[in-house]
Formats: structure tokens, sequence, C-alpha cells
């Protein structure tokens, strides 16, 4: 039995420790070489939703409640939703309103990718985050993951639901188009381009203006580093962007988790098995000792017995010699006192 | 009934029978309802809220809750702690329970439930801690399902595949020990990707250990508080080995229940202090943080030490009963209560009338089927062809 449970504790072991890419987080990944991107530029954005309306006739998702002339909806604060894949916000602030435009950031190492538990999601080597509904079970995970809150859901569909989020326009991209809202931004306040170009592109805009800009490029290295990147005139909290989230990305963030997978697989068993061992074999030694205790007391009490028997005996022995030797005299003296009789009365008669 | 332990089976229509009758009923209408008309329909889930009460108090409550059959089966037959024998069956049948109907109201939650099998049979997506999560508890409910087997083959007269099955124990015990820790310490994990979204006095790269400690003190106490609730019901289906050892085993986990209380305080403060948090606890969250450490942790640990010392087993049981509210509390703050602390009250979620009612038609279920199964098997008696025999 012994064997056969460390065979299996070797086995558990074996596996835990085969499965690939299970701890696989990067130490400094950069993205994919010459992988691509888009910038966007807070100051250059005037809030005219063209890029709504280019992402909703590309993407062939269902007309809006209002018209995208209609700026008013610009009033209430909205988020990516199934219907809609990227959104721009009114802030107000000092110098005036300004707007931004949020939609998925295409992580380099995506938060959604990491957590999704059928690979629903891919990062391509183009940079762009794509979503595969042929897979998804529904379990949202992805949408819990996401530092940025963008992907959205369809919950109103009872049987077929899917993940809704931007993809960069992956399709458009491979035929050699630019993305839907990228083309239609009158305000160049969109730049698609090689990421390393576009980050370059970026700080020459920083150095160049101080004064317009602050001096932090969004996406260049939050969460690990997005494919979308941000200028801003201001603080990037005022435009509704968290500057909490961290440098690290999602895979290091759960790394430790996982990389306790294996040992606890390697580990336990053998831990377990030891403390069985220990116990049984405590077990034993107890049965044995109860065993010899047992077997002492009746060698003890048998001794005991035999001692008192023996002594018996011999007092028996004592007594019985003292009896027959009484019996012996008796029976002596019987014999002899007839005879004393006889021989008196012969005696007498003689007489 | 055809037990004859059971007294004089009167009129079907108790009142248990009619208000379990009637929460089945609503449960299937909305059943229904979910299927056809979609998640937003009968949830309160939105964007924002992906996941829910379903999520918070089904699965992480449930499994949490069900954690009693891996530790009575260690305490058991792996430290081999001999007196808690009589405990073995009732919590290891309701961790079977617990784990299938955790699974069956994931059904209602997954948008494509079908498809449940894919991350483990189609694509895997070894990344993910929810692929961990879900490959364990697939492995621990075939494991909890053979391990529950040798009273369904005694109840069935199957004496051979019963001792084939019971030479297995030690091996089961041990995978199923492994395969708790690990999705048991994975369901912390899995929040452990979303820093920007949880609470810092919640979050915690320590929180699989704080799941996996706090799962413990579920399943020891869970084990006193449904063996108590049982000793009311089920009384009658109980047998003289099993009243012999009751007290032992509620002085015995109650111990247990009170050292891991203790250590998981500690650990949590160590995480506090690792993360330096302290400077939260003067905000309205730290308040509620304090009231889930002091009045369901440290509370329910020391009332444990006190009714063990004194030998006071209704101490113990109100003991249990807090640590079972404390650790629901626990995994609602994980995934409801602190999850989107930073968005405004308008934004955050709150379950609807119809969610509710989908988790207790859950629970009422899951009381069906015990009663059923602890009304006919051999769990709170030992069968009379095998007495003795453990």
């Amino acid at each position: 039995m012994l064997r056969r449970t460390f065979l299996g504790m070797l086995g558990t072991t074996c596996v835990g420790a085969s499965i690939p890419g299970i701890a696989s987080a990067s130490k400094d990944f950069k993205g994919h070489p010459g992988s691509n991107g888009v910038l966007f530029d807070a100051t250059r954005c005037i809030g005219c939703r063209k890029c709504e309306e280019a992402c909703n006739k590309v993407n062939d998702l269902p007309a809006p409640d209002k018209k995208y002339d209609d700026l008013s909806v610009l009033d209430t604060k909205r988020r990516t939703d199934a219907k809609t894949l990227t959104v721009v916000n009114k802030y107000k602030a000092d110098k005036g309103p300004l707007f931004r435009k949020s939609q998925c950031n295409h992580c380099l190492e995506p938060a959604c990718a990491s957590a999704c538990f059928v690979k629903a999601f891919k990062k391509l080597p183009n940079g762009a985050v794509v979503y595969d509904e042929t897979v998804c079970v529904g379990c949202r995970y992805c949408m819990v993951a996401c530092p940025f809150s963008i992907p959205a859901y369809e919950y109103d569909e009872p049987l077929t639901p899917r993940v809704m989020k931007c993809t960069m326009c992956a399709p458009r991209l491979a035929e050699g188009k630019l993305p839907g809202c990228v083309e239609s931004c009158p305000k160049e306040a969109l730049v698609y381009g090689e990421r390393d170009e576009l980050i370059k592109i970026a700080r020459n805009r920083i150095e160049r203006n101080p004064d317009r800009y602050v001096d932090h490029l969004y996406g260049e290295k939050e969460m690990g580093g997005t494919s979308w990147l941000y200028l801003s005139g201001v603080p990037f909290t005022e435009i509704g962007m968290r500057e909490d989230l961290g440098t690290k990305s999602a895979p290091e963030l759960t790394a430790g988790a996982l990389a306790s997978v294996p040992m606890v697989a390697g580990l336990w068993p053998v831990l377990l098995g030891g403390i069985y061992a220990i116990s049984k074999r405590k077990d034993k030694v107890a049965a044995e000792e109860k065993k010899d205790a047992v077997a002492n007391a009746i060698a003890k009490a048998s001794e005991q017995a035999e001692k008192t028997l023996s002594e018996a005996l011999s007092k028996a022995d004592v007594a019985n010699k003292r009896q027959i030797e009484v019996e012996v005299k008796k029976a002596v003296e019987e014999a002899l006192t007839p005879k004393e009789e006889e021989s008196d009365e012969n005696s007498e008669g003689e007489s | 009934m055809s037990n004859p332990g059971n007294p004089g089976s009167k009129s079907n229509l108790t009142a248990f029978n009619v208000i379990a009758g009637a929460i089945i009923v609503m449960g299937l209408v909305i059943t229904v309802l979910r299927f056809t008309k979609g998640l937003g329909a009968v949830t309160n889930l939105d964007d924002n809220n992906p996941w829910g009460l379903w999520i918070g108090f089904d699965l992480l409550c449930g499994v949490a809750l069900a954690a009693g059959g891996y530790t009575t089966s260690a305490a058991c037959y792996i430290f081999g702690l001999k007196r808690f024998h009589s405990a073995v069956r009732p919590a290891i049948l309701t961790a079977f329970l617990g784990y299938a109907l955790v699974v069956f109201a994931l059904q209602y939650d997954l948008g494509r439930p079908w498809r449940l099998p894919y991350p483990i049979f189609v694509q895997q997506g070894t990344t993910s801690l929810l692929f961990e999560v879900g490959l364990c508890v697939m492995l621990y409910l075939t494991v909890l399902f053979i391990e529950f087997t040798p009273a369904m083959f005694e109840w069935l007269g199957m004496k051979k595949i019963r001792s084939v099955v019971v030479k297995l124990t030690l091996a089961l015990t041990i995978f199923g020990v492994v395969l708790s820790t690990l999705h048991q310490s994975s369901l912390g994990a899995l929040y452990t990707i979303a820093p920007s979204k949880l609470h810092p006095l919640w979050y915690s790269t320590y929180l699989p250990v704080f799941f996996f400690v706090s799962s413990i003190a579920a399943g020891l106490s869970m084990v006193i508080f449904e063996g108590t609730l049982s000793h009311k019901k089920l009384h009658h289906m109980m047998d003289e080995e099993y009243l012999k050892h009751h007290d032992g085993v509620v002085l015995g986990f109650g111990k247990a229940a009170s050292l891991v209380l203790f250590g998981y305080f500690a650990i949590k403060m160590i995480g506090l202090a690792y993360g330096n948090n302290w400077h939260y606890l003067a905000s309205g969250y730290g308040l509620w943080f304090m009231v889930e450490m002091l009045g369901f942790v440290a509370l329910p640990c020391f009332l444990y030490a006190v009714g063990v010392r004194e030998k006071n087993l209704g101490l113990i049981k109100k003991a249990a009963i807090i640590t079972v509210l404390g650790i629901v509390l626990n995994r609602f703050n994980v995934s409801l209560v602190a999850f989107n602390y930073h968005l405004p009250s308008s934004e955050r979620y709150f379950p609807t009338m119809m969610e509710i009612g989908i988790s207790v038609f859950v629970v009422t279920l899951g009381v069906v089927i015990f009663r059923f199964i602890t009304t006919r098997m051999p769990i709170f008696h030992e069968h009379p062809d095998y007495k003795g025999e453990h």
C-alpha cells in the first residue's frame, strides 16, 4: 500500500509540474514586436461622436435611440455596452468641456484573455484583442477581470449571449483598412500606427507643447501596457480614467496563485500521506503496546497464579504429609492396639 | 416511506412539504423566465456588475459551506481520529449535494450553460484561475460521489462493489483534500486579477490563503450546525453509535474550529499589515470590515474556546451558527459589497427578488434531497450488515 501511495504521489507531482504555461507570466512583456495601436489625443477631441457613428456602421450594430448628431447624449455619463462598442463622454474642466473616447484598450497582456477559461480571447500579433463567440461559455469572468470595465454582455439574449467589445476593427485591419473610428475622426484626435511609433509621436507632442499636455502617456505602462495610448491636457482622473491601476499586467497578478497549483498538487499528497503514515504507526504502536501490556499482565497474573498454586500445593503437600503421617500413626496405633489388647487378653487368658 | 426506522408516515401534507413544494414551483417558473427571456429579465446584473447573487451565494458560499466533506474525512481517515467516524457520512453527503447544487445553480448564471464542459474538453484556458476552479470542482464532485457510493451500495445490497470502493477510501480522501485546497483557494484567487475593483481591505495577494483557511472553519462549523439540525429533525434515523459520538464530534470540531478561526484572524491581520491598509479602518468600509472580523471571526473563535473548555454544547452550536453566517458575510463582502466599491451607488448591484428566489429554490432542493437520502440510506446509522466494519 505504501509503495502504491508513493507512486501515486509521484504521478500527481509530475502531472502538476508538466502542465505547460500554467505559470508563464512573462517578466517584462513589451508586446508583439511591430504591433499596432491607436493614439487618442484628448486635447484634440471635440466630442462630435463621428467615431461612434462609424463604429456602429462598420460593426453592423443596431441603430441607437438618438441620432449621432444629437450631442445632448453627452450630458449623461455612458459606458460601452452590447450595442455600443465605443463611447465619447464629456467632462467639465476649468478651460471648458473636455471629451474622452473609450473602448477596449487592447492590453499587451489582456486581463480578459488571461481570465478566460476557454481561451475565447486572443491577442493578435497586430495588436488587436479579439473574441471568439463559438467557444464562449458566458461566465463573464472577463468582465470581472477587465480593469477598464470594457467588455459588455448581451443580457437579453436567452440562449446565445455574446460578450461585446471593440475589436480594433480586426476584420478591416486584415483588409488593409483603418479602424472605423480612426478613419472617421475629423480632428485627427485618433492616430493609428505601430505602437512604438505612436509612443514617439506622443512624446514628441508632449515635448513640443509642455503647456498643452500633462507629462504622462496613459497606456504606455498601465496594466502592463495597452495598444491604445492616451494624451491629455489635464490629469487623467479628470477625464474619467483611473490612475491607480498600477503597471502590473493581469497575468502577473495571478501568477502567484497559479504557480502554487503544482506545488499543492505535489506537496499535499506527500504531507498527508506522511501524516497518515504517522497516525497509522501511532495506532500500530499503541496496539502493540496494548498487546504487550496485556501479555505482560497475563504473564504476571499467571506467574502469580502459579506461585499461589505451587504454594498452595506445597502447603497441601505438607498438610497431606502430615495427614498421612497422622493417618499412618493412627493406623499403626490402631494396628498395635488390638494386638496389645489381644496380648493383654492372651496374657489375661494365660494367667 | 419505506424505512422501518421512520415512525408512522402520516399524510404527505406536512408543513415542510407544502412550503418546499411552493418554493420549488416558484423556482420552476423563474427557470422558464430565465431561459426564455434571458439573464436581463430576471436579474439586476449589468455590464459593471457581471457577477451577482448567483455567484456570490450559490457558488462562493455553496463551495465554502460544503467544505465539511474534506475536513471531516481528512480528520477521520488521514489524521486517524476514528472517533469522528460517525460524522463522515453525513458530511460527505452534504458536501456532495452542496457541490452538485453549485454546478446546478451555475447553469442559471452561465450564458450558454451547455458549454460548461468546453473549458475542459474543447479548449483549455490554463492561464485562468476559473479553469482551475472548474477542473477541481468537476474532479472533486466525482470523488465525492465515489466516496458517497458505499452508503448507496449498502442500501442496494451490492456487497462486492461496496468493498472495492471502501478500499479506495484513503486515496480518495487525499485526492479530495488536494482538490479542495486548490479550488477553495482559487475561488479567492479569482479576485486577485482585479485589484482595482475590490476594496483594499478585502483585496490581498493572500486571498487564496484566506479562502482556503476560512473554508476549513466553515466546514467544521457546518458539520456542527448541520448535525444539530439533523439531530432535531432526523433523530429517529440515528443509531446509538451515531448518537454516542455526536457530542464528542461537536466538542472536537469546536476545538478545531476555534483554533482555525484564531489562525484566520491572525493571517487576516498579517494581510492588513502587509498591504499597510490600516488607515482604511477609519472609513465606512473599515467599520464594516471590523464588524466582519470582530463579530464573525473573533467572537465565534472565543465562544468556541469557552464552549469547549466548559463542555457547553449549546454555546458551541451558537458559535457554529455565527461562523456559518460569517463565512456567508465574508463571501458576500468579497464578491458583492466590497466589489466595485469605486462605483457611485446608482451603479451598484442589488439582487432582484427572482435572483433571491432561485437561490432559495436551490437551497430547498438541497434540503429535500438530503431528507430523501438520509431517511433511506445508512447515513446517520450503520447498515446492520456492515456493523463495526469501518
